[in-house]
């Protein structure tokens, strides 16, 4: 069984921890994810890094940038991952924006995720209607999960449409805003989270943006299937670098 | 002698293979609803009434379309200049600006946010948001704001917050990253007023149908001062392209009439120091539209560079890369010293101080060879006044 599938049937307060590859050394990329493994996250999204990352804020702008400098590329994250399935049981999205997937070519993307083990990715800008008509086949061929992101504006009407057509989990990004940590979450938002919980949705939902410790780790517990920390969790690096000890702390902070 | 290859946007924004809009889930609601409702907004009579009033009244329009006497004698070739420079705020820009802000106004938004290069769109942006009592943000590279003082002075006068970019090479592209990020941040109350054909549809379609009067005008224009109702060439320069976008409008069906686009290749083509997209990109993404892009093997945006901030950009409108691709229009490209050289020839032989920008579609009057009886249309896109340092600097005034 595809190992997101899996997850959500077995757990729950999924806590899905988001990286830049090659941050902040190019070498990191395994180290991290192993450290992240043994010290209890229940997913990863490794970041492709993009020159342009126009739905980030500052932490992943910068940290894109440096694993850029430091030489990071797809082609590089692929010879990285290779043999990671030796050791890492936990599900692996890959997460990037589209026009370096593109140039990379889509199918072949596809066929290198599925060779070293990658179970779903999430493209912001690859638009959903464009995946339907396009790349949805293809992505079933290779049984990579298609992850799509719904936003506080998002019609309930779209969401149900964007539930149908993919598979692995709903990313709900918490409120209008580019990614960063935030210290609370608001009545609003929680409204919004209520909202979509009704719909009954057939996807596991977690909720991503702005969620970056324990509070607002439990706020989003309470409204889904559990949340992903992003920016918090690169800052971690950014002082740190990718102590297994120090990664080991910050997720059982977050968990408390 | 129409053809019926058809060179403007169908109903999802696609220009053959480019186009469209890729866009991340956050920006959806508001690009689907301004392209739902784009069309009827600006095909209404109560709009057409009023952006054409503003467009007479207070932008100054018709533009004049000059035959220069004495660069057309240089040239053995007759040469009309379409006089966007004459525009008030001094560039083609203010056209695009009039007309989405009054869409701006019908959709209800208080807030306007806009990228800016040179600083005409964020002139021509802060202008009429000053006209309008809307408030106005624009973003700015950090490096244009250097170099185009001026405007940036321009804008505060007008009221407007100027916001520096310092992301990449701290110029246009990263100063649109930094307007797009604000919009997604604030979903409800603000209009993103782009400044070219660039961005996910319906801006291409939308900016290129604004800046379409300029074509309008030259159609009637050389009717008026030629034998022939057609030019033989139209000749414009190319950021994102929207004053070419314009220029080429209601042309684009007449085989007759050739269609020039001249790209901004900085310190030369191969240089490493460019922003000629045709010449040296392929395609892909950028700012939420297919098309083509100056990129590394990895797909990451390559810095451009050119001397002229508004051409200093890494993409070209989605319509531009189907009309390089369909051969409907030549694209050539100038350097920095090419641009330089003609903003000096135009100014001595004619005592007209163009853009740098514009400056560079002059360039195609040394590029290319006309027959003497030829009209040759170059759209001056904008005046000299925001360069003047650089001018100064350039040619030790
Ligand atoms: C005078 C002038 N011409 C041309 C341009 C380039 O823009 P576009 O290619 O959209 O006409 C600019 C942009 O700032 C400009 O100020």
């Amino acid at each position: 069984m595809n190992k997101l599938k899996e997850l959500f049937l077995s757990k729950k307060n999924i806590l899905s921890i988001y990286y830049t590859a090659g941050y902040p050394n190019l070498g990191d990329t395994v180290p991290v994810l192993d450290a992240l493994q043994s010290g209890g996250a229940d997913l990863v999204e490794i970041g492709m890094p993009f020159s342009d990352p126009l739905a980030d804020g500052q932490t992943i702008q910068l940290s894109s940038h440096k694993a850029l400098e430091n030489g990071m590329s797809i082609k590089l994250l692929f010879e990285q991952l290779a043999d990671m399935r030796k050791t890492i049981d936990l599900p692996v999205v890959l997460m990037g924006y589209f026009n370096p997937v593109f140039h990379f070519g889509v199918e072949k993307f596809l066929a290198k995720c599925k060779e070293v083990g990658v179970d779903g990715v999430i493209i912001p800008d690859l638009p959903f209607d464009e995946y339907c008509t396009s790349y949805k086949p293809m992505f079933e061929a290779y049984k990579i999960s298609n992850i799509f992101l719904i936003t506080p504006q998002t019609s309930d009407e779209r969401i149900r449409l964007i539930d149908k057509n993919s598979t692995g989990f709903i990313y709900m990004v918490s409120s209008a805003s580019v990614t960063g940590a935030k210290a609370n979450v608001s009545d609003q938002q929680v409204d919004y989270f209520k909202r979509v919980e009704r719909l009954n949705l057939k996807n596991p939902r977690l909720i991503g943006f702005g969620i970056g410790n324990h509070d607002t780790f439990i706020k989003a517990c309470d409204n889904a299937h559990g949340a992903i920390i992003g920016s918090a969790f690169v800052n971690l690096l950014t002082q740190e670098g990718a102590s297994k000890e120090k990664i080991g702390t910050f997720l059982k902070d977050v968990r408390a | 002698m129409a053809n019926t290859y058809n060179y403007h946007a169908d109903e999802n924004g696609m220009y053959g293979e480019f186009g469209g809009a890729y866009v991340p889930e956050m920006l959806y609601p508001n690009v689907e609803n301004l392209k739902k409702v784009y069309l009827g907004i600006i095909e209404s009579d109560e709009f057409q009434q009023e952006y054409k009033a503003l467009l007479k009244d207070y932008v100054g329009r018709p533009s004049p379309l000059y035959l220069a006497k004495r660069l057309s004698e240089k040239y053995n070739t007759n040469v009309y200049l379409k006089r966007e420079d004459l525009n008030h705020t001094g560039a083609h820009k203010i056209n695009n600006t009039v007309g989405q802000i009054l869409v701006a106004k019908k959709l209800g938004k208080k807030r306007i946010i806009a990228e800016t290069g040179a600083g005409q769109h964020g002139v021509a942006t802060a202008t009429v948001c000053a006209l309008m009592g809307l408030e106005c943000i624009v973003y700015m590279g950090e490096l244009d704001v250097q170099r185009q003082a001026p405007n940036v002075a321009r804008m505060r006068m007008l009221g407007a917050t100027v916001v520096p970019a310092m992301s990449g090479n701290r110029t246009l592209k990263d100063a649109t990253n930094e307007a797009l990020r604000d919009w997604i941040c604030n979903p409800e109350d603000t209009f993103y007023l782009i400044g070219s054909v660039v961005g996910p549809h319906p801006y291409p379609d939308m900016v290129a149908r604004l800046q379409a009067i300029i074509s309008e005008e030259i159609k009637w224009q050389i009717k008026e001062q030629t034998e022939k109702d057609y030019p033989d060439y139209v000749v414009a320069c190319v950021g994102g392209g929207s004053n070419a976008a314009g220029s080429f409008f209601h042309f684009l069906d007449d085989d007759r009439v050739k269609l020039v686009a001249v790209e901004a290749s900085g310190l030369g083509i191969d240089s490493g120091e460019t922003a000629a997209t045709i010449a040296i990109g392929s395609k892909g993404i950028i700012h939420g539209s297919k098309t083509f892009l100056m990129q590394t093997d990895d797909g990451q945006i390559v810095e451009p560079y050119s001397i002229s901030a508004g051409l200093d950009y890494p993409g070209i409108g989605p319509q531009h890369a189907n009309l390089f691709q369909t051969g409907r229009a030549q694209f050539l490209s100038a350097t920095d010293d090419d641009a330089l050289e003609f903003v000096m020839e135009l100014t001595r032989l004619e005592g007209i101080i163009p853009a740098l920008e514009s400056a560079h579609a002059m360039v195609a009057l040394k590029k290319m060879t006309f027959k003497k009886d030829d009209a040759v249309v170059i759209t001056l896109s904008g005046r000299g006044d925001k360069d003047m340092e650089t001018y100064m600097n350039r040619f030790n005034l």
